[in-house]
């Protein structure tokens, strides 16, 4: 799948800086979409998350929030996503 | 299930363990399919990005009728040349003239015109950027290589949470006999965000 495997280039620029990001990218956008809910539902938690710790990387904002929204729908329970995060070793 | 990412060599970061568990918990509760996620990644590598707004800007500076109507109502005119989607509701058409120079930022997060200009890059996105836009404008103009006559005025439009602005530059001296596509391939992404004067 041309996605996950190539790094996307475009006017000869990386559009992601590494696959993940495209993927957190496109979960966002499905989230949003999947639930009916407006784009703005997203945004609020991306500046809060923003906000909260400037310093760190923009795409690591970007997973807070997404984990954030996540979580407010109901759709998967911080327990769920950390005890996830801790089995993936590939 | 198969591995569709590849080898990783070096052990995951714990923002890739984050990601990963993010697209695998919502995938099998079916929330989102890895084909939805495939899709929009191929769409915002491959069609959407300033490829597209070089195209409504070129369409503006040859047809003056057409530019009154980007400026009028943005979203509308970008949608006669097919263009429109996620973050393109209220796109707002902001013109250079000899006496005013529009830039635009988003200082909360990244608000972007996406179906214009694709994705924003990472500087556009960075807190340097994000903060001294609306504070020095000239200044920052000047560091990124842009040189704003002090008898022009600088306007900053930072990006709200429904608008998304597009800046139209002003045509290059000498391209009166241009076609659209010549006139296109002038067009960078760097002029239709306000940080370069073709």
């Amino acid at each position: 799948m041309a996605g996950a495997t190539a790094l996307p280039r475009e006017n000869g620029e990386l559009v992601f800086d590494a696959p993940s990001q495209g993927r957190i990218f496109g979960l966002a956008l499905g989230v949003v979409r999947a639930r009916g809910i407006d784009w703005e539902e997203f945004r609020q938690r991306l500046m809060a998350a923003i906000e909260a710790d400037p310093a760190r990387q923009y795409y690591e904002s970007w997973i807070a929030a997404l984990d954030a929204l996540v979580v407010d729908l109901g759709l998967a329970s911080a327990e769920e996503l950390e005890a996830r995060a801790a089995r993936i070793d590939r | 299930m198969t591995d569709d990412h590849g080898h990783h060599p070096t052990p995951l970061t714990d923002v890739e363990r984050r990601a990963r568990a993010l697209e695998e918990l919502l995938t099998e509760k079916g929330v989102v399919s890895p084909e939805f996620i495939d899709s929009v990644v191929e769409a915002y590598a491959q069609d959407i990005g300033p490829m597209n707004g070089a195209r409504v800007i070129a369409r503006a500076w040859n047809d003056p009728a057409y530019k009154q109507r980007l400026v009028d109502d943005g979203t509308a005119a970008i949608a006669e040349l097919g263009f429109g989607g996620p973050e393109g509701d209220h796109i707002v058409a902001v013109e250079n003239t000899p006496s005013v120079h529009n830039v635009v930022v988003c200082t909360l997060c990244s608000c972007y015109p996406w179906p214009v200009l694709g994705l924003p890059p990472n500087w556009y996105k960075s807190p340097p950027y994000r903060s001294r836009m609306v504070r020095e404008p000239r200044t920052l103009l000047r560091e990124m290589g842009c040189e704003v006559p002090d008898d022009v005025e600088i306007r900053v439009w930072d990006s709200s949470a429904e608008v998304r602005y597009l800046v139209v530059p002003e045509r290059p001296a000498g391209t009166e006999g241009a076609t659209e596509d010549e006139l296109a391939a002038m067009v960078t992404r760097h002029a239709m965000i306000g940080v370069a004067r073709p």
